[in-house]
């Protein structure tokens, strides 16, 4: 639906664009837009570039253009996989955020049937709790939480993270499932009564399949949430081999007063790849879902 | 509705098993379960824990007795706190104006009629879904105090003569971390400013057009007041998001030099985590709460003002 609207307010910008002429959009919409594109765009090149530069390109902008590389090697990464533990890290990311964001999902839509659809009494106050759960934010939990990790004996242990990540994914997927559910017309709900089906063959038949891009919405944003956090996994996590990538970055790639920068921008670009080869798949899903959020 | 399906039901279909499928208060009970086990239990509970802890005088390894408001006392007296709080709103309040109008301005960019437009705004958004810690360490190697790539450009172009230590100066480290953050945050605001600016009308525009309506009129008297309920949640977001931040300082600068950088929260961890003060560190991160409540109501009033726009009075 949305989807429509939007393409029909697309083809209607393109309405009176024939009053400017060239040279005035060239300033005041081409170069802006240029100026945007290299300032959000850089840190990635440069990350890149760093992480294939031998390291006497490196350190030594005299002889060479810092800009580009003229030797191209892959030492950094090298290191980066066979002299630290990355590849446990990667392994303990993924594991921790898949794991994560299919338990926050099913709690999700069980919540957010009920919510919208069951409507219990004071499902509407529950609803508005679950949005203010949201914007509880991990700074002000991660305290309370690594008393609670370290009495439960979860400290240091991959469950830790998976049991806390929720606290964030659910309220955000509750949300946005919550917005899906509501769209799906109430009829197809009531057929399926009066056929004898009971609520948890509609939910299982009826309203996951047409809301399956809420659910991939929800998921691939859950992932990269669970994927991108940083100060639980720094706070419940002391051994290396169980660390997530971006604290074992942080954490184990910078020994001292000594920067290996090669190899932490090949552990930075390494650590990104994932989740930017998953957003360039499900664009449309990453809008929806962020602007889902805010809208409503 | 629910009427006519109990009396069409089957003598087959009164099992118990069955009946208590088609309760609703059981099945609303038996749904919300694993949510409401998990927000009460990881997410309600250590705030209320965490407030209590802010009363005891915990540390790493101890379990604490209760003090009172001490902890909050000796905060009170304490210069680096005042001076965290301080740096919490100076770094909140610039990066998010400057999110906001650059923010904006990239919206109405990409609102434009441009070549590659679904392409431009995929790659704008990614800033946005890199992990934040990732391309902290590339800037952390951008402001280097000696590689850095700003000063080196600078210096080729003639404008300075000795490398800058972007992250080593108490004002300039400021400055460094909210560009950061201000950069991580553009995407954030401009692709949910562009959702909102989707829905506005075009015909709008004509009308002010053929009015004679200059373009700084159309935004001013169009854009702007239409625009209002979703900059009001953006920015409560963002400015939520900036207040409570920790990943970039954290990467960045630490707190430093000289506390200049500290925000509440990194002053909270390392108070409680490599300090082991676990009470004062939760005393500090309650300090945030009456400040993330102003921002909830500030949202909450925020979207009151959607009334006027669906044709009732302000």
């Amino acid at each position: 639906m949305t989807d429509v609207a939007r393409q029909g307010a697309a083809t209607d910008t393109q309405g009176m664009d024939y009053l400017v002429s060239l040279p005035r959009r060239v300033v005041t919409i081409y170069i802006p837009l240029a100026i945007f594109l290299f300032v959000l765009l850089f840190p990635f090149y440069w990350m890149a570039v760093t992480s294939f530069k031998p390291n006497e390109e490196l350190y030594d902008y005299s002889r060479y253009s810092p800009f580009w590389v003229v030797n191209p090697t892959l030492d950094h990464f090298k290191k980066l996989f066979f002299e630290t533990d990355y590849i446990d890290w990667m392994w303990n990311t993924l594991l921790i955020s898949v794991v994560a964001t299919f338990l926050s999902l099913f709690a999700s839509v069980c919540a957010a049937y009920a919510i919208e659809r069951l409507r219990y009494t004071g499902s509407r106050y529950v609803g508005m709790a679950i949005f203010l759960a949201y914007l509880v934010p991990p700074s002000i939990l991660f305290i309370p939480l690594a008393t609670m990790v370290f009495g439960l004996g979860l400290f240091d242990t991959r469950w830790a993270l998976i049991l806390t990540y929720p606290t964030f994914l659910v309220p955000f997927c509750t949300w946005l499932l919550m917005g899906y559910f509501k769209s799906i017309p109430y009829e197809l709900e009531e057929c399926a009564l009066i056929d004898g089906a009971s609520r948890v063959q509609i939910l299982a038949k009826i309203i996951l399949p047409l809301s399956v891009p809420g659910l991939i919405s929800a998921g691939i944003f859950a992932f990269t949430l669970s994927w991108n956090e940083f100060i639980y996994a720094l706070t419940f996590i002391s051994s290396s081999e169980n660390k997530t990538v971006p604290v074992g970055v942080i954490t184990e790639l910078v020994e001292g007063d000594v920067y290996h920068w090669g190899s932490l921008m090949a552990g930075a670009l390494c650590g990104s790849l994932p989740v930017a080869i998953l957003y360039s798949f499900f664009v449309e899903h990453y809008v929806s879902s962020m602007t889902g959020a805010v809208k409503e | 509705m629910s009427v006519s399906v109990s009396t069409v039901r089957t003598p087959a279909r009164t099992s118990r098993f069955e009946r208590i499928n088609d309760n609703r208060a059981f099945l609303s009970w038996l749904f919300m379960l694993p949510a409401a086990l998990l927000l009460l239990v990881f997410l309600t509970y250590p705030l209320g824990l965490g407030v209590w802890l802010g009363m005891t005088d915990t540390k790493i390894g101890r379990a604490g007795e209760f003090v009172g408001f001490e902890n909050y006392i000796s905060l009170f007296r304490d210069g680096v706190f005042w001076l965290s709080v301080f740096n919490t709103m100076l770094y909140t309040v610039v990066a998010s104006v400057v999110k906001f109008a650059l923010g904006l301005w990239l919206a109405l960019l990409l609102n434009k009629h441009i070549p590659f437009k679904a392409f431009i705004r995929a790659i704008v958004l990614l800033p946005f879904i890199v992990p934040t810690v990732l391309s902290a360490i590339a800037f952390w190697w951008i402001y280097d105090s000696q590689f850095g790539i700003i000063s080196w450009t600078l210096q080729r172009m003639g404008l300075i003569d000795r490398y800058i230590d972007f992250l080593g100066e108490p004002n300039l480290a400021r400055a460094s971390v909210i560009i950061a953050n201000i950069w991580r945050g553009i995407p954030f605001v401009a692709i949910s400013l562009l959702a909102g600016l989707q829905t506005i009308p075009q015909s709008l525009y004509e009308a002010a057009t053929i009015d004679g309506g200059s373009p700084w009129q159309q935004f001013r008297h169009i854009t702007l007041p239409l625009l209002s309920p979703i900059i009001a949640v953006v920015m409560t977001f963002s400015v939520l998001f900036t207040f409570t931040d920790f990943q970039l300082i954290y990467v960045l600068t630490r707190g430093g030099p000289l506390n200049a950088t500290h925000l509440m929260a990194t002053l909270s961890f390392q108070r409680a985590i490599p300090g082991g003060q676990l009470a004062e560190g939760a005393a500090i991160a309650n300090a945030m709460i009456p400040f993330l409540l102003a921002a909830i109501l500030f949202s909450y009033f925020g979207l009151q003002r959607r009334r006027w726009q669906q044709g009732g009075r302000d």
